[in-house]
């Protein structure tokens, strides 16, 4: 199968994530809020051969388009992602992530003492580094697996 | 100075400090001139965790303006009921007061709590974050014993946890200041303030031992280190006495030094020192009283 049949068979409206980076296909899904339970139709590649990345992962959700939100949180974890507006089963819309000047919600401070891991009216909110991010209330630095710090609700 | 709240050393430029300064140095000379200057005016001190010397000394900055505080009392009291939030709290006492200031062992609930009131908030401590009132009282005692030009300090002790370091750091690099941070390697500075310090291009050098750098020194910086901070109190014993210092220590040191600390201490200086040319301790601390007067001048709009 193509790189390009992959990408665009099954899915008729919704949205195609490609090119995120190879073994973050699930992260996607958490920031997506996608698991067994929430009943939206997806298919899941990983690890697929790619020109420009060599390997990667791609996620295709089933009458969905993502938000701000979403695509500012995916953009830390997956870089080159390209997302895919499908409409009957055309892309109608093309455009690679862009990486936000912050974060807010979505991700959860991994400093246990930080205020914003306790019960205040306060959401999380990050600064978004070249090399990670930053938690805008106790100055703490995300470098590595900022992908653990999604808040799944 | 035009910040409403004094969240953090970070927020603070040059300009800012040194009109601080200069009111402190004011109201320090003649105290008097300072006396009806906020009548009436209410400073409501909200402490989670106890800090009774930064609470006094508050208390009587409030006063030698002619103003006066309102305290929230010891948290688990009656008047702070358990399980409040912090949010619900600040916005409860600003209406009863002119001006906050906050103790929390929370990091970043300065910054949070500002984000919930609108009269001015002061930061007096968030959990290791930032401490920034007592780094204008270290900076002003910087400036009155060894001033900022040219200046090389050291900073040696708990770099990792203590806020009063990473506050004195930033504000430090408004000036022409080399800083040598002598600690034992689990006790470095953190990530995040030597990222931040890379940013603003300070000089700074790491070190593990005080001999090295201690006879180009103009200030050393004396802190605490915890025992807690160590699994076992034998570790503990031994990283702490590496540490401390005495008149021995010392030998090697300019006749200038200036030794800071931002008490309480416990063994790290030996009192030896506390007779000597070097200790500005006791001095630091009270210098606490007009730098605060100050503050609350500026943020209670004193500009004449
Ligand atoms: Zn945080």
């Amino acid at each position: 199968m193509s790189d390009r049949e992959l990408r665009v068979s099954k899915i008729r409206d919704g949205t195609v994530i490609d090119h995120i980076t190879a073994g973050q296909a699930l992260n996607v899904l958490a920031i997506l809020g996608i698991d067994a339970d929430s009943g939206d139709a997806v298919s899941v590649g990983m690890r697929v051969p790619s020109d420009r990345l060599g390997s990667k992962d791609i996620v295709k959700v089933e009458g969905r388009e993502l938000s701000q939100d979403e695509v500012d949180v995916l953009s830390l974890i997956a870089p080159a992602a390209t997302i895919n507006i499908v409409q009957e089963f055309d892309v109608v819309k093309k455009h690679r992530v862009e990486r936000p000047e912050e974060v807010v919600g979505v991700l959860s401070c991994p400093n246990r003492h930080c205020i914003t891991t306790e019960d205040e009216p306060v959401e999380s909110r990050f600064d978004v580094l070249d090399d990670g991010i930053r938690c805008t209330y106790c100055d703490t630095i995300v470098r590595d697996a900022i992908a653990e710090q999604i808040d799944v609700a | 100075m035009r910040h409403d709240h004094i969240i953090s050393a970070k927020q603070l430029s040059r300009a800012d400090i040194e009109a601080v300064l200069d009111r402190a140095a004011e109201a320090a000379a003649d105290p008097e001139a300072f006396a009806d200057r906020h009548e009436n005016a209410l400073l409501g001190l909200c402490f989670f965790e106890p800090s009774t010397r930064t609470k006094m000394s508050f208390t009587a900055a409030a006063k030698r303006l002619g103003g006066d505080v309102v305290d929230m009392g010891p948290v688990g009291s009656s008047s702070v009921k358990k399980g409040e939030s912090l949010a619900d709290t600040v916005r409860v006492v600003e209406g009863y007061a002119d001006a906050l200031v906050l103790r929390h062992p929370s990091e970043g609930s300065a910054q949070m709590a500002s984000e919930f009131v609108d009269v001015p908030l002061i930061n007096a401590g968030d959990g290791a974050g930032q401490h920034p009132t007592q780094t204008l009282l270290d900076l002003y005692t910087i400036r009155e014993s060894a001033g900022f030009d040219d200046l090389t300090i050291g900073i040696m002790g708990d770099l990792k946890y203590g806020r009063t370091v990473h506050s004195l750091a930033h504000a430090l690099t408004n000036f022409d200041a080399d800083q040598h941070f002598v600690s034992p390697e689990s006790l470095k500075l953190p990530r995040s303030v030597r990222y931040d310090l890379h940013e603003e291009g300070a000089s700074i050098r790491e070190h593990t031992e005080l001999d090295p750098v201690l006879s180009e020194l103009d200030v050393l910086y004396v802190t605490r280190i915890q025992a807690e901070r160590f699994p076992d109190e034998s570790e503990y014993r031994a990283i702490a006495g590496e540490y401390q210092i005495d008149t021995e220590t010392l030998e090697a040191a300019r006749d200038d030094l200036t030794v800071m600390h931002p008490l309480p201490r416990v063994d790290e200086i030996a009192h030896e020192i506390d007779d000597t040319d070097y200790a500005h301790y006791f001095q630091q601390a009270h210098n606490g009283v007009p730098v605060r007067m100050a503050l609350l001048d500026l943020v209670l709009g004193g500009d004449r």
